[in-house]
């Protein structure tokens, strides 16, 4: 700056000459720091397409074996390279399901608990509380699930559900067979405990939105907390529910560990909760490094592809509703 | 008749209203009642196997004792790399997102995408990394795995980078532009300052994330039963090891499996704490 002040002739026109140097290093720069961030954005797009990319390109010698009965057949058999998905998409789906029976209404109950009915002063430390069930890892929950829950299901709970249910026409059978601890329904149990933190917190954040004007008029009416909460609020708050219960079946399809420890990987299709069973998930976890042969190690990239097919359309849906709402409130 | 039938259903309102005040109370105790089960048990058990050999020997034959140095050396390399790799990438990914095309159709295809990637099952992003790097090498290694962690690494990075430099006010960039400061030194000198309590907190949290994960390392940096540096060999994890001892019947490992359990659950509790204790301090 302080060259302005210069009046020499020659000075001058090294400072124009400066000027412009400094001016187009700087347009360099800029030029050069918008290329690399975009060229950053298109990396994260390149692994996304390569994620799909690798999965359908290791699970073509599968599905060019066994074309698409690969999906509806049971067998899993090594020994004569004989695979079929029907076992784990099942399993997947059944455990995934028993974890948001459980998930979703308590999952709502505590939202409805911690905007509706609790003292401010609690809020935020059972709201921390509740987010940290969310920051232990999948393999606490695992090793958690085989050593405590397994065990203690097998001994009170299972029994007790086999007693009651014997000899019910569609119970029965759902809950038949030998209390083995590990199997489906402690392995959906585990991932309604995991999955509950993001349907709270999707829950408790939808549902603090609603309007207050809105509750007030419903509470001027002589609505009870109950009545304002099913009639006004959970109407309101519909969409962001859907998409908070949606994020966290993307979660409990997807899981592995805390599934794998306690599934008992057994390739077959029972009607029996309490039977083990394998997930997705689980068989790539247990098989992958002892896969022997091409045909074995793709017929498992191939249960990848299809995990990763479903787990992106529940995921694609819940973005979706939460961005209705956003663009609602926005 | 008409003031009965009234006071029955004012009765059955409030005892309706009750009950359900009594199962949010029920649920919420449910839920909590989980992560001090967990915690305790964690606690109890993984004290117990707590000594100084587990961070000075090497994990142990089957039957013998020992300690789980190598697989917590071979956890903090990879995440190390992981982070080193992740974090640039993502950082700059999230300011394009927010600094040059807020609207364009590049950054909402891209938004879309990290939020799927966000929360895409890790064992698919091991498939990928298996694929792409373990094959065609020929042989695991802990270069893979901490390839794996990094993509895991990048998506939480983007989006937390993102969010926070969308909260930086454009007054501040207005302001950077009227003196005549070219937008790459505005980003760089003025947003990223006023964001860096919310980007670190994003990097804080992606570690947090990574240093749990155990299926995306299962195939690409597999383990190893010795002391190993060498990231071009398969390299033992924390997490990995957990999987294997845990499932295994022999009880010295069943006892190292939850010592190590602790020692991860400490380490990303602590983590996510520091990180909401940072976003916390600047709001």
């Amino acid at each position: 700056m302080s060259e302005v002040t210069l009046n020499d002739t020659t000075l001058r026109g090294n400072e124009a000459r400066s000027r412009a140097a400094v001016l187009h290093r700087l347009r360099a720069t800029d030029t050069a720091f918008r290329i690399v961030t975009r060229t950053a954005v298109l990396a994260v797009l390149a692994i996304l397409s390569g994620v799909i990319l690798a999965l359908v390109i290791g699970s073509v010698p599968a599905l060019k074996a066994f074309g698409l009965g690969f999906v509806g057949s049971e067998v899993w058999n090594p020994v004569t390279e004989q695979f079929g998905a029907l076992a784990p998409i099942y399993g997947t789906l059944v455990t995934s399901f028993i974890a948001m029976v459980i998930a979703v209404p308590v999952g709502i109950m505590i939202a409805f608990f911690l905007t509706e009915l609790c003292p401010l002063w609690l809020r935020r430390p059972i709201g921390i509380a509740i987010e940290l069930l969310a920051g232990i890892p999948s393999i606490i929950y695992g090793i958690w699930g085989l050593f405590v829950l397994a065990p203690f299901l097998q001994k009170y709970v299972q029994p007790f559900l086999i007693d009651t249910f014997d000899g019910v026409p569609v119970l029965g059978s759902l809950f038949e067979g030998p209390p083995y601890g590990i199997g489906m329904l402690t392995a959906g149990f585990i991932l309604a405990i995991m999955v509950l933190p993001f349907i709270t917190a999707i829950s408790r954040d939808v549902f603090d939105a609603v309007p207050a004007v809105l509750k007030e008029a419903a509470y001027g009416l002589g609505c009870t907390t109950w009545e304002v909460f099913k009639s006004v609020i959970v109407p309101y708050a519909r969409v962001g529910v859907i998409g908070g219960v949606m994020l966290g079946l993307g979660r409990a399809l997807g899981e592995t560990m805390a599934v794998t420890f306690v599934i008992g990987n057994a390739h077959k299709v029972s009607a029996s909760i309490l039977a083990p069973g394998t997930t997705i998930s689980a068989s790539i976890a247990n098989e992958f490094t002892e896969a022997v042969g091409d045909l074995y190690t793709s017929s498992l990239i191939a249960l990848g592809l299809i995990l990763f097919v479903i787990t992106f359309i529940v995921l694609a849906i819940a973005r979706y509703m939460l961005l209705r709402l956003q663009q609602r409130a926005g | 008749m008409a003031v009965a039938a009234n006071n029955a259903l004012y009765a059955r309102r409030r005892l309706r209203n009750n009950l359900a005040k009594g199962l949010a109370l029920a649920a919420t105790a449910f839920g909590l009642g989980w992560l001090v089960l967990i915690l305790g048990v964690l606690v109890f058990e993984g004290l117990g196997g707590l000594s100084l050999s587990v961070f000075t020997e090497n994990t142990p034959p089957p039957g013998s004792a020992g300690g789980l140095l190598n697989a917590i050396v071979g956890s903090i390399v990879m995440t190390t790399l992981a982070v080193l790799i992740g974090t640039p990438i993502g950082i700059l990914a999230g300011t394009y997102m927010a600094e040059y095309g807020r609207h364009d159709r590049l950054s909402t295809l891209v938004r879309f995408i990290n939020d799927i990637l966000l929360s895409a099952p890790s064992i698919v992003i091991g498939l990928f990394v298996y694929e792409v790097m373990v094959a065609p090498m020929g042989h695991f290694s802990g270069y893979a795995g901490a390839v794996a962690l990094a993509v895991i690494v990048i998506p939480v990075v983007v989006r937390t980078t993102e969010d926070m430099l969308t909260l930086v006010p454009d007054t501040l960039r207005e302001a950077a532009a009227s003196i005549g400061l070219p937008r790459a030194h505005m980003i760089v000198r003025i947003a990223y300052r006023a964001a860096r309590a919310g980007i670190v907190t994003g990097i804080l949290l992606a570690i947090a994330r990574i240093s749990g994960e155990t299926a995306p390392l299962l195939f690409t940096a597999l383990n190893n039963q010795f002391w190993s540096v060498d990231m071009n060999a398969p390299m033992p994890s924390l997490p990995v090891v957990i999987f294997q001892f845990a499932l295994s019947p022999y009880e010295e490992w069943q006892k190292l499996a939850w010592t190590g359990a602790l020692l991860i659950t400490v380490t990303v509790l602590g983590l996510s704490i520091l990180a909401r204790s940072l976003t916390a301090r600047k709001s």
